[in-house]
Order: C-alpha cells, then sequence, then structure tokens
C-alpha cells in the first residue's frame, strides 16, 4: 500500500513564488498537472466512441466494474472490523492480546501482498474451513450433532474465489488499518477515557461512546486513502480469477490480442475512480475542518 | 465497616509509586458524610495522586480504599458501579468534545444508570438549570467559555446523583472573572449537604464551605484541621511556608 498524499496540490512541490509578476505567480500555481487528467479522460471517450476496437474492450471490459466495486466495498468493510479489533488489540492490557496484534501486523506486513493474497485464498482459507470440518465432525463423532453441523455447513468446495479474495484483501488491509484505528485512538487525550471512567463507564463503554467517535472523525481521511488504495490493490485479485475489471481486460487481451485498448481501457478506469475518490476525500476532509 | 458516624470515604495508609516518584508516602484519611474537605499544598505535593487514588483512576501501590463500606479493587464490576457514586471535576473540565451540553450530560445517565433517554435529557436540564446555563444545552465545548465547560462538567457528574463530588483544582485553569461562577455552583453543592473533596487553593471557599483543610506536603498530610486552624494558626514551618506564598497573590 503506498502511501498517499492527502492533499491532491502536495503532489505539484513547492510553491514558487514570483514576485511582482501576478500572471506569471498564477501560472505556475495553476493546476496543470490536474488539466493533464481531463485531457486524459476527454481523450478516452474519444477514442471509445470514435475507434470500433476501442469500443469493443470497453464494453467488453465493463461488466467487470461492478465486481471491482462490490469486492473493494465489502472487503474495505471487513477490513475495517478487523483493523479496528487489531488496533484495539494492539494498545489493550492484556499483554496476550497486545502481542497477537503486534504479531498479526509484523506478519502481514513482512510478505508481499500478491503472495498474501495467494497464500490467504489458496493456503489458509482451506486450511482454516478443513479444520473446522475436522472439529465438526470431531463433535459429531461424540453426539454433538447439532454443533458440528455448524462447522459443517462450510466446505471448501463451496467457498467461492470471490469470497477467499474479499478475505485475502480484508485480512491485508486489516494490518494496515489496525494503526490507523491504534493512532487515531491514541491521539485522544487521556483525559477523555479518565472523564468517562470517573462516570462509571466500563473501558469498552468509554471506547464506544467517548473515544471512537472522536478517533474516527480524526483518522477518516486516512482511512478514505486507505479506500483509494484499497481500489487499485482491488486489482490483485484477477490472480485468483476473479472477474473484476483487471482480470475482464486480461482476459479480453489473451484472446484479441487487442493489448493496447485493454490495457489503456482499465489504466484510465482506475486513474479515474482514483481521482474522484481523493477528490471526495479531500472535500471531507475540507468539511471535518470547518466543523471544528 | 460499620461506623456509627457514617465514614464515606476511608483511605487507608496509601502508598502510590510511580517508578522511583513517591506520589503518596502513607496518607490515611476519613472523610464523614456530608463534609467538605478542602485540599492544599505545592505542586506535585501528591494532591491529585490522592483524589484519583479515592476513584481508582489510580490504582495505589498499597493501601486501601473504602467508599461507604466498599472496599476499592480493580474488579471491574464493583469499579464501575462505585465510580458513579463518585463524581470527579477535573482542572481541564474534560468535557466530549463530539457532544453537546445536554448529551454530556446524559451520556453516562443512560449507558451507566440505565435512563431512558427521556428521563435523562429531564435530568439533564434540571442540573443545566441548577449550574445556571440552561440555554447551552445544544452547544458544543468549544462554544463555550472556560467557567461554562466547568460548570457543564460538574452537571455531567452531579446529574449520576453521586454521594461523593471531587473536585480537582477546578478554576485553575479559568480566567479570573470565571471563577467566581464555578465557585458559586460548589458553595451552593457544599450548603445543600455534598460530600465534597476540593483541592482548591482558593482561600475564600475554603473558608466559607470547609468543614476541615488539609495541607499536604511531599506525598504526606502534614496538618489537617479547620479552616480557621490552618489558615491562622498553622502549627508546622512548612504550613506556614507554604501559605505566606500563596497569600503574596
Ligand atoms: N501518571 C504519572 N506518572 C508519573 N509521575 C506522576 C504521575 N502522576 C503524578 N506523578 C508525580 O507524582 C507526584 C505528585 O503529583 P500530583 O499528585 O499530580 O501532585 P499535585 O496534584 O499536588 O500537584 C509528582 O511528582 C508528579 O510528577
Ligand atoms: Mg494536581
Amino acid at each position: 500500500m503506498a502511501e498517499q498524499p492527502t492533499d491532491l496540490e502536495t503532489r505539484v512541490g513547492p510553491k514558487i513564488e514570483f514576485r511582482g509578476d501576478p500572471f506569471a505567480s498564477r501560472l505556475s500555481s495553476f493546476p496543470w498537472w490536474f488539466l493533464g487528467l481531463i485531457l486524459i479522460a476527454v481523450w478516452a471517450v474519444f477514442i471509445i466512441t470514435t475507434q470500433e476496437s476501442y469500443r469493443e474492450a470497453f464494453d467488453f471490459i465493463k461488466q467487470g466494474i461492478p465486481v471491482t466495486i462490490y469486492i473493494t466495498l465489502i472487503s474495505f468493510t471487513l477490513a475495517s472490523v478487523i483493523g479496528l479489533m487489531a488496533g484495539l488489540a494492539r494498545i489493550s492490557r492484556s499483554v496476550v492480546l497486545r502481542n497477537i496484534g503486534t504479531f498479526y501486523i509484523e506478519v502481514i506486513r513482512g510478505i508481499p501482498m500478491l503472495v498474501l493474497i495467494f497464500y490467504l485464498a489458496l493456503v489458509a482459507v482451506p486450511s482454516v474451513v478443513d479444520g473446522m470440518n475436522a472439529f465438526g465432525e470431531w463433535l459429531d463423532g461424540n453426539g454433538l450433532g447439532f454443533l458440528g453441523g455448524i462447522f459443517l455447513a462450510i466446505e471448501n468446495k463451496n467457498v467461492p474465489l470471490e469470497a477467499r479474495a474479499v478475505i485475502a484483501l480484508a485480512v491485508t488491509y486489516g494490518a494496515f488499518m489496525a494503526e490507523v484505528f491504534r493512532a487515531g485512538i491514541q491521539s485522544i487525550g487521556r483525559g477523555q477515557m479518565e472523564a468517562a471512567r470517573s462516570l462509571g463507564m466500563s473501558y469498552a463503554q468509554s471506547m464506544r461512546y467517548v473515544i471512537l467517535p472522536q478517533a474516527v472523525r480524526n483518522i477518516l481521511p486516512a482511512l478514505g486513502n486507505d479506500f483509494v488504495a484499497m481500489v487499485k490493490d482491488s486489482s490483485l485479485v484477477s490472480v485468483l480469477a476473479v472477474r473484476d475489471i483487471t482480470q475482464v481486460a486480461r482476459l479480453y487481451a489473451g484472446r484479441s490480442f487487442r493489448f493496447a485498448e485493454a490495457y489503456t481501457i482499465i489504466a484510465v478506469m482506475y486513474l479515474t475512480m482514483v481521482v474522484l475518490l481523493s477528490l471526495l476525500v479531500q472535500l471531507i476532509e475540507r468539511r471535518l475542518r470547518a466543523n471544528e | 465497616m460499620s461506623d456509627p458516624k457514617n465514614m464515606i470515604i476511608e483511605a487507608v495508609d496509601i502508598y502510590k509509586y510511580f517508578g522511583d516518584v513517591q506520589a503518596l508516602n502513607g496518607v490515611s484519611l476519613t472523610v464523614e458524610a456530608g463534609k467538605v474537605i478542602v485540599v492544599v499544598g505545592p505542586s506535585g505535593s501528591g494532591k491529585s495522586t490522592l483524589l484519583r487514588c479515592i476513584n481508582y483512576l489510580e490504582t495505589p501501590t498499597s493501601g486501601e480504599i473504602y467508599i461507604d463500606g466498599q472496599l476499592m479493587t480493580n474488579d471491574q464490576r464493583i469499579l464501575n458501579e462505585t465510580r458513579a457514586e463518585i463524581g470527579m471535576v477535573f482542572q481541564l473540565f474534560n468535557l466530549f468534545p463530539h457532544l453537546t451540553a445536554q448529551e454530556n450530560v446524559t451520556l453516562a445517565q443512560n449507558v451507566v444508570r440505565g435512563r431512558s433517554k427521556e428521563e435523562a435529557q429531564e435530568i439533564a436540564m434540571q442540573q443545566l438549570e441548577r449550574v445556571g446555563i440552561p440555554e447551552k444545552a445544544d452547544v458544543k465545548p468549544a462554544q463555550l467559555s472556560g467557567g461554562q465547560q466547568q460548570r457543564v462538567a460538574i452537571a455531567r457528574a452531579l446529574a449520576m446523583n453521586p454521594k461523593i463530588m471531587l473536585f480537582d483544582e477546578p478554576t485553575s485553569a479559568l480566567d479570573p472573572e470565571m471563577i467566581k461562577e464555578v465557585l458559586d455552583v460548589m458553595l451552593d453543592l457544599a450548603q445543600e449537604g455534598m460530600t465534597m473533596v476540593c483541592v482548591s487553593h482558593e482561600m475564600g471557599f475554603a473558608r466559607a464551605a470547609a468543614d476541615e483543610v488539609i495541607f499536604m506536603d511531599n506525598g504526606l498530610i502534614v496538618e489537617h484541621t479547620t479552616p480557621d486552624g490552618l489558615f491562622n494558626n498553622p502549627q508546622e514551618e512548612r504550613t506556614k511556608l507554604f501559605l505566606s506564598q500563596i497569600l503574596q497573590h
């Protein structure tokens, strides 16, 4: 997951001052890069509407858009839950929980994302399901069939690749998001937890009603950036033959040998999604700042 | 612990170390229900730590705290139940900034006392009226002055119907013109018979409200007497020195 500058402006580098020449100054601070992006979009629309081969490629590849979107949305939701729990574990008073949290994060960080996707989807998920099945059979054998049924309900052959992809992405991103949640929680002053506890609220209640609402608000831009990054990294699930836009484009290119068409179209698709979402994140950030 | 005089707070031989720092060096204190105790002493003498040990925000290194006969332990159920009976007011208010004044006052009523939303809101309004700012009910803490924030914090604590109120320098972060509005609320509370332990260097308040005054130094209670006894007739050199320093201002 590459680090993303929250503010698109920061990507243009240092601000250069032209003293005494407002026109030159305006020229130098104009977001030319954004104009470039818009030109790419216009150019893409133009070739898709005018060139037969691009239009065909686009019509084929666009069937992957819903898959990319729902894989990203479900994975991100799951990753947020995992990230929150791992983040809480990292700052827990329990030595065991703290170590489990740190272990998980360090393991995920130490393995390339592509390898993790393969490993989680093709090794970890089947092993866990096998283990559950074995446990269910053991329960069955010990006269606890009603409980065993729960563990026998899922079988490896019934776990679709989409589900494995979602689990793989969520477990991977959960580790990154755990650090975001941890930092967000720790950014809230000690006095807040003390005030809540002094009123008789439990640790969990204090987290739920006092700390997390403030922490999540503070980390909303960071979470937004993670979401944007995940849109891009969702392309990795194509290696599991999940038919997202990357996979559909690969299929199309392999069959028609129209590599330029296929890859140009998905590149523009990702770029469009990422730029629009980044703008949205910025908008949310401004709103939050204005409301402070 | 059955006392004829109903000692609502009993701290027995409390030691508290933070690493090498000895914040409390064997403090014992009993507070009778309905009494107002004012604690004074130089910075770093352990006043806050004593207050925070009473409601177990800090766990004493050794020693025992009884609240209304209940021994405090780190058992979370006992801790939460007992803390609900002890209101605490902090130097820096510690209002919940994401909630309005009224929501600040309803949250724990709802979550801890299990009161319905309507009931909690009604009680919140009564408490906000009591501290004199019902018109600020829907305002977030950031829009309130320091004095108003501290009064909301007092209302938040009072809404739980506590048996004890702890105040840790409630006016020392306030601009001078706002000190009186907070002290007036505290004075009312004292006259209504609330049990209060107040760390405060407001001599006027101590003279008007305190039944007993404690002078602390180096993690010890050096003198424990009446306001008149401490301010007009201090026994210990350390007390005299301290009083001469704060009375200069
Ligand atoms: N959380 C803490 N960690 C380390 N040292 C602390 C902590 N809280 C208080 N102390 C130390 O304990 C001593 C007493 O502090 P405190 O009770 O805050 O004094 P007071 O409220 O009288 O100014 C001081 O030396 C202070 O530095
Ligand atoms: Mg203090």
